[in-house]
């Protein structure tokens, strides 16, 4: 009797994107009726990956077997016929639209082709939301009402209307309360028990403990171990195989002295607090130190840099910049101070697309090149073309439109504008995101060098080489909780990672 | 014809930059979306010439033009700055009827000239501030919070006139509109609203005031991050077009000697018309007075050419919807090319 081919057999995958080769020929097997893991670091190719699998991605290379047969995913449409169905980590859900309506999207059941029958729709969801032991959300409800927990329900009702095969879910726990993460277990066992696959991806190892068959663990774009027992596999060796990278980043070296805590503080955090989103937490800064917040998705450190800076209010606690407390949920307060953020979305949070890259740099510093409103075009320019060439951005020519740039530089010029504006504390949050490899290794010089004049920066990451490698000091943060501080030098890329997966000290 | 360039200031290891002839930089500086205007309004002053040789390049009949213009210029020059910081003012037409009504009372008309142009600014801004507040500090859309106040205004312009229409009785009003008051053949309105249009272009392209308002259009949250007051800028920005509308029925006043609750009809739409098919971008973050004021310029001519030549108003309004529709399109090839 020969063995049942595997239900999806992906090998070789390749992907590129401009300057970032995201996947690197990944194998991936997928057998009926398992919960198969997929494990890796930010950046390792997951999401990449599962977009391929979902048809929102076209491979560049490689092949997909779906039972025994090649197949090309060239839309979602076309995975979904095929029985492959996605529930990505930030809901596609429209909060306008009642659950029933949300769960048959794109497919409803009609009369005549065009007549929505919203009752068997209902009924059909009803049935539906029974089955994934969430009888008590009513298809008729908004789904905006419904909490993060509950519309996860729904998006996985979504799945299941369709006739599923395989379903990958993308960090499907981390919204949800322990008591929900049971009942999802419960359902990703009904599942599977019906001959469902699923392909979990998750950062916590005790999850995949309990549910997982196989794990497969990616490492810069290429699956290093490929059918890892989920239950026995030690956590050590997982670890393992996920660092150890070949891609090797060149750090600045650090200053020699080990404690710049001599002379007043820069930037002191006093029990700063963001219900529901982090706890209190005291942070001191000194100037020319480099302090790194490491954490997973879902820890709080985009939350803490942003609350510090007051683009959230905190609900409690202080900032204090030389001794002065800023005023809580006032961004202007904060840069009056000193202060200056690099947000993660550089497109959507920083950058004005349609303006030159000396206009970018100077929005926040235009006081300085006028005099009762009226710009000083020429001074303006210059003190941009020195910022600019101070970071050695590239093209040397700051009239150019900002979006004309690439990653690295259009981060330069975020960076250019608070040093024009005289900022002392620098929040870089997610610096390298979108930033090729080649020009990491500038930036974390140029964050270095910035440090060393003076500047205090607090930096926050979801690559730990990179906090691990740049930072003087790390907070390991779990959960909007700080679980461990240490200098980066006491800690490597093993030990952060037990800490954020595992959430005890010990290995 | 070359000139010698010097190099730009703080560069001194750049190759030097070869020169343009003069033509040429003029041609880069005035975009072609500007030139493209100007080449509509040119064609449209042929068609006037050839169709109506005597009338339409009759002095008078420019001078009628650009008076025209100027009221409903006025107005643009304030909707271009609210559209280029992302928003949108639908109450600018009731805003002149009511300015224009509160400030041609019998009761105004006392105070003499001075109590109506006061009345007039001070209506607008009144309104402005409405708008401003609603939007800026009670976090409401400017299409609900405009549309709000374009029914209010109109509303309380009819209660003010009941309907009727309030004649001007000021000499020192009137005598502006007459042509003994014209300097060197230009109507006092149309000064008004070169200098109108003066001030908003410095305003937008060379103070902080215009750059904050491009910011907060081109990426509010961006803006709000680099320590812009966002909300403050919002409030000036309706409070500027309310100013606007507040002259606008100034010169309306002049012009038709009256006050009239339906003055301003529609107001909205042709700033707005004008404003887009200028290059100013309704999503924001990209503002031009010389494109909206050459949007207003070429409708203003459209109209002059269509009752010169006795064609009727359903037809102007197709030629305008067209000419809207032509001018968005060009845009859209230009933004995907560049």
């Amino acid at each position: 009797m020969a063995p049942e081919p595997p239900l999806l057999s992906m090998s070789g995958i390749t992907k590129s994107f401009p300057g970032v080769r995201a996947l690197d020929g990944v194998d991936l097997d997928v057998q009926a009726g398992e919960v198969h893991c997929l494990l890796g670091q930010n950046g390792a190719g997951k999401s990449t990956l599962i977009k391929v699998l979902a048809g929102a991605h076209q491979p560049d290379g490689g092949t997909i077997r779906w039972r025994g047969e090649d197949v090309t995913l060239r839309s979602p449409i076309a995975a979904m016929r095929l029985g492959i169905a996605t529930i990505y980590q930030e809901l596609d859900l429209v909060e306008h639209l009642s659950v029933a309506e949300n769960v048959h999207l794109g497919h409803e059941p009609t009369t005549a082709g065009f007549v929505v029958r919203g009752k068997a729709a209902r009924a059909s969801t009803a049935a539906l939301l029974h089955r994934l032991g969430h009888p008590e959300i009513d298809p008729a409800r908004l789904v905006g009402e419904l909490s993060a927990a509950q519309q996860q329900i729904v998006s996985m009702a979504r799945a299941l209307s369709h006739d599923v095969r395989l379903i990958v879910m993308d960090e499907p726990s981390a919204a949800l309360d322990p008591d929900e993460v049971d009942n999802l277990f419960r359902i990703v066992g009904d599942l599977t028990a019906d001959g469902v696959a699923v392909v979990y991806i998750s950062h916590r190892l005790e999850e995949i403990r309990r549910i997982g068959d196989r794990v497969t663990v990616l490492k810069d774009g290429r699956a290093v171990a490929g059918a890892l027992p989920a239950k026995t596999t030690p956590t050590r060796e997982v670890v393992a195989l996920m660092t150890g990278r070949n891609v090797e980043y060149v750090f600045p070296e650090r200053p020699v002295t080990d404690a710049p805590a001599a002379g007043k503080p820069l930037l002191e955090v006093r029990g700063l607090a963001r219900d529901g989103e982090f706890e209190p937490l005291d942070l001191t800064l000194y100037p020319g130190e480099i302090v790194g917040l490491a954490g997973l998705v879902g820890s709080g450190r985009s939350e803490i840099l942003e609350t510090i800076y007051g683009a959230r209010k905190a609900t409690a606690g202080q900032v204090v910049v030389d001794g002065r407390a800023l005023r809580p949920g006032s961004v202007r307060s904060a840069v009056r101070a000193g202060l200056g953020l690099a947000p993660e979305e550089r497109k959507a949070q920083a950058l004005l697309m349609l303006e030159s890259v000396t206009r970018n740099v100077s929005v926040s510093s235009l006081s300085r090149f006028s005099r009762a409103g009226w710009i000083d075009r020429g001074a303006e320019r210059d003190a941009a073309r020195a910022a600019t060439r101070e970071l050695s951005l590239r093209p040397d020519n700051p009239s150019v439109p900002v979006r004309t740039l690439s990653g690295g530089n259009q981060q330069k010029a975020v960076l250019a504008r608070w040093i024009l504006r005289g900022c002392r504390v620098l929040l870089l949050d997610e610096p390298t995101r979108g930033v090729d490899v080649g020009a990491r290794a500038e930036l974390y010089a140029v964050v270095r060098r910035l440090a060393d004049e003076g500047l205090g920066v607090l930096l926050v990451s979801s690559e730990v080489p990179e906090v691990l490698g740049l930072a003087d000091r790390v907070l390991v943060l779990r959960e909007g909780r700080v679980v461990h501080t240490a200098p980066a030098r006491e800690l490597d890329e093993h030990r952060v990672l037990d800490l954020v997966m595992e959430g005890s000290p010990a290995s | 014809m070359t000139q010698p360039v010097s190099p730009p200031r703080g560069s001194t290891d750049k190759v030097p930059q070869v020169p343009l002839p003069a033509w040429r930089g003029l041609v880069a500086r005035a975009d072609v979306r500007t030139l493209s205007l100007l080449g509509v309004l040119a064609a449209l002053i042929v068609i006037g010439g050839v169709t109506k040789p005597d009338e339409f390049l009759d002095t008078r009949n420019l001078q009628l033009v650009l008076t025209q213009a100027s009221v409903i210029g006025v107005v643009t020059v304030g909707m271009t700055f609210v559209i280029t910081s992302g928003g949108i003012d639908l109450s600018v037409g009731a805003i002149v009827a009511l300015a224009s009504v509160w400030a041609t009372t019998v009761a105004t008309q006392e105070y003499g000239f001075g109590g109506i142009l006061f009345t007039s600014v001070l209506v607008g801004l009144g309104c402005g501030l409405v708008n401003g507040l609603l939007i800026a500090y009670g976090g409401m859309v400017p299409f609900i919070a405009t549309l709000a106040m374009l029914a209010s205004a109109r509303g309380l312009a009819l209660q003010i006139t009941d309907g009727k229409t309030q004649i001007v009785t000021v000499d020192g009003i009137l005598d502006l509109g007459e042509r003994d008051a014209y300097v060197l053949g230009v109507p006092p309105l149309v000064m008004v609203f070169a200098v109108v249009t003066i001030i908003g272009w410095l305003l937008l392209n060379r103070t902080t005031f215009g750059r904050r308002t491009v910011a907060v259009g081109g990426n509010a949250e961006a803006a709000r991050l680099a320590g812009i007051d966002v909300r403050r800028q919002r409030l000036y920005l309706y409070l500027l077009s309310g100013l606007c509308c507040g002259i606008a029925a100034f010169l309306l006043i002049i012009l038709s000697g009256s006050g009239q609750n339906t003055n301003g009809n529609l107001y909205e739409l042709d700033a707005i018309a004008a404003a887009i098919i200028g290059g100013t971008l309704l999503s924001g973050g990209r503002g031009t007075i010389t494109g909206s004021v050459l949007g207003v310029l070429i409708f203003t001519t459209i109209t002059n050419i269509f009752a010169l030549n006795n064609l009727q108003s359903d037809v102007q309004q197709i030629a305008k919807g067209a000419i809207i529709v032509a001018a968005v399109l060009v845009q859209r090839r230009t933004a995907s090319t560049t």
